[in-house]
């Protein structure tokens, strides 16, 4: 066991997936001596060398698109995507390229390209530095879409997504980048399962009155809701996606047949977005047993607003039991 | 043709007039030294070969067996003359226009049909000729040419002195994708790389309906100097130029010198694709003016200069054109309906939750017609 933030946590297992793999590299600007604008990947330039921490020319088509060539000749790339708002010039090769190669080949062509996004808001930031773009990727056939909580997940997701012969995006919650916590760095590493255990949604507080679900940035507030309602005799269970894509449908769907409320929680703006998606597979699956509508809490529909706005705009822990007690009044 | 500019043949390299003079040139004339006459017979055979498929698929297209079908008309010196210029061991992204370069690589010609029929997206294994499958979204493979080459380089194939072993990239794009900002980027990552590739722009005049003036203030060949790499103007007319500039450019490559950019000045003498009129946005002229400068009749020219282009062997590839289009359009009219399963095979490389619900559901769908059926 070490304690780690999920920063550290995230070093810790890419430096593992090195280690392991001598196929495996780091792309992205700034990843190099520097180790990133967060230092995700600090002291990794310095033990594996420039061949394998590549400081790239700032063009992020180029990173995804010269990363999936060295994928189509059996390396495995680990891009990094400098802030969530500079995912956009890399959309097309990953929604185009990445995404079908496989598909587009009858599987003769494995991509197996991971790119790790800092992503969400409440740091303060300027402008395109706190978008949360997860389900405009999500929802393109051909992408594996996770996102940690905790830096134990940091640390087991990075391994399994660089060990996944599919193309992962790594949505990491960089408001979250600092939260210590107990790592288990020791346990053996399953490669064989690893894409399996990526898909799956985790129960991270049992609860009989209602379900809410979160994920990476918004489980801190989801956790903290809880806390508060619990005072208030109201039993939340929370669920942890971990996965946007697969989307872990029964875990949910077995706490809403148990609950019989659920309410969704993300950072990204609330219409056409996981809540959503999480709405509609519930009401297909579990719709006799709710007891009031599923209610969705996210930003609101504007572009990211300015830093002072962000903690309106954002899901906080009162929209979030807000919504508790909607649910719950019924 | 214009006197400057993209659609000028401003300092274009050529070994051949398009009557099929030979000419010497400084630096290239010895790169195609090694073409002798057997060679060019059989280079001459080839652009009939892959002139006579691309006729049979026009054809096929236009009685309805393909849903659209991209001539690489007027393209073939340019196309086979670079292809012979690669190694066994190179390898070649295409865009999706290269038919001539598919043949050359070994891909049976039926199997590019597959995908203008809509059986398949990719009907070849790239692996088998080191030929990358067609890319439809423009410039986005020359991304992935560089990074292939970047892996080659780190893998050892490059500039070990041992001819056997060290192999290059060759992308190839046309003057619509030069303005892309894939291939500006590119070019870019190959340059700081020194990665072993060749970027051969085919600059047949026309993106669909856009000329090149329209994608570039200057030849597209300079835009190597912005990136510091060589960059050459060929005709692309002149199969022994092409065939020339190409086996210079990737010997460098292969030999560690880096990458560089061919633009290869042709015509695509036909439509863009069967869904293309050139007739509202070129003249009768211009096509006239380009149509005596086809590339096969200029290789033929030269051919019969040099006392090599006999009735016999004309008459004899003629009939290997005729059996190869038959052969084409049989294997086409036999193809059936592709399997439902492949609309959810490889999707992903392992099994996904939505991909496995939705395959489910489809078959007990399917299943529920069945049912109906025996019931009654």
């Amino acid at each position: 066991m070490a304690t780690l933030t999920l920063a550290g946590a995230i070093n810790a297992g890419l430096r593992k997936a090195m280690e392991r793999d001598p196929k495996v590299l780091i792309m992205g600007e700034d990843v190099g001596a520097l180790g990133g604008v967060f230092r995700v990947t600090d002291g990794l330039f310095k033990d594996f060398g420039g061949d394998r921490v590549v400081d790239t020319p700032l063009a992020e088509s180029g990173i995804v698109g010269t990363a999936i060539g060295m994928a189509m000749r059996g390396y495995r790339p680990v891009c990094e995507i400098q802030f969530d708002g500079f995912i956009f010039p890399a959309f097309n090769q990953i929604t185009t390229q990445l995404a079908k190669l496989h598909y587009r080949s009858q599987g003769k062509i494995s991509v197996p390209v991971t790119i790790r996004v800092p992503y969400a808001g409440g740091i303060g930031a300027v402008e395109h530095h706190s978008e949360s773009p997860e389900v405009l990727f999500a929802h393109t056939a051909g992408l594996r879409i996770v996102s940690p909580a905790t830096p134990q997940d940091g640390f087991d997701m990075i391994q399994q997504a660089i060990a996944s012969p599919d193309p992962v995006i790594v949505f990491e919650p960089k408001a979250r980048y600092w939260d210590k916590a107990e790592v288990n760095v020791d346990a053996p590493f399953e490669a064989a399962t690893a894409t399996r255990s990526m898909g799956r949604a985790r129960v991270a507080r049992t609860g009989d009155d209602v379900t809410v679900v979160a994920y990476g940035p918004t489980m801190r507030v989801a956790l903290q809701a809880a806390q508060v309602c619990q005072g208030e005799g109201v039993e939340a269970e929370v669920i942890d996606l971990r996965s946007i894509s697969p989307l872990d449908t029964s875990t949910v769907v077995r706490s809403v047949k148990k609950t019989g409320r659920c309410v969704v929680v993300h950072e990204a703006p609330t219409p056409f977005g996981v809540g959503a998606e999480v709405a509609a597979r519930v009401a297909e699956e579990a719709f006799f047993v709710l007891e009031a509508p599923v209610l969705r809490v996210g930003a609101f529909y504007a572009p990211y607003p300015a830093a002072k706005l962000e903690h309106d705009y954002l899901p906080s822990v009162d929209r979030v039991l807000d919504a508790i007690d909607r649910v719950t009044v019924h | 043709m214009e006197d400057h500019g993209p659609l000028s043949d401003e300092g274009v390299v050529r070994l051949l007039t398009h009557t099929g003079e030979r000419l010497d040139h400084p630096l290239y004339s010895r790169y195609a030294a090694d073409l002798d006459t057997t060679t060019l017979r059989r280079m001459w055979r080839d652009m009939v070969i892959v002139r006579a498929f691309d006729h049979e698929a026009t054809s096929l297209q236009r009685q309805g067996e393909l849903g659209l079908w991209a001539q690489a008309l007027g393209q073939e010196a340019a196309q086979i003359g670079s292809g012979y210029a690669l190694h066994p061991s190179d390898w070649v992204f295409p865009s999706y226009r290269e038919h001539g370069v598919a043949y050359l690589r070994g891909v049976n010609l039926a199997n590019i049909l597959r995908i203008f029929r809509g059986i398949e997206h990719g009907s070849w294994v790239p692996d088998e000729h080191h030929f990358h499958l067609y890319t439809l979204v423009i410039a986005a493979h020359t991304l992935h040419a560089t990074g292939y080459a970047m892996a080659m380089d780190r893998d050892g194939l490059v500039g070990s002195g041992d001819p056997a072993k060290d192999a290059a990239v060759i992308c190839y794009f046309g003057d619509g994708a030069s303005a892309e900002g894939d291939t500006s980027e590119a070019l870019t990552y190959a340059a700081v790389n020194n990665a072993p590739i060749v970027f051969f722009c085919q600059n047949n005049q026309f993106a669909i309906s856009v000329p090149t003036t329209r994608q570039s203030k200057v030849p597209l060949a300079r835009k190597a100097d912005g990136v510091g790499i060589p960059g050459v103007r060929v005709d692309g007319n002149d199969v022994l130029a092409a065939y020339a500039v190409t086996r210079e450019a990737m010997e460098r490559a292969r030999s560690g010198g880096g990458p560089s950019l061919i633009e290869a000045f042709t015509y695509r003498m036909g439509a863009h694709t069967t869904s293309d009129d050139p007739t509202r946005y070129r003249t009768r002229a211009d096509e006239d003016y380009w149509r005596e400068r086809d590339p096969i009749a200029r290789l033929e020219a030269y051919l019969t200069r040099l006392g090599e282009m006999s009735p016999e062997y004309r008459a004899q590839v003629e009939q290997e054109a005729k059996a190869l289009a038959e052969d084409v359009r049989t294997r086409t009219k036999a193809l059936g309906r592709p399997p439902t399963h492949d609309l959810f095979d490889h999707v992903f490389a392992e099994p996904h939750a939505q991909v496995d619900a939705d395959r489910a559901w489809f078959e007990r769908y399917e299943r529920s017609f069945v049912d109906t059926e025996v019931h009654h």
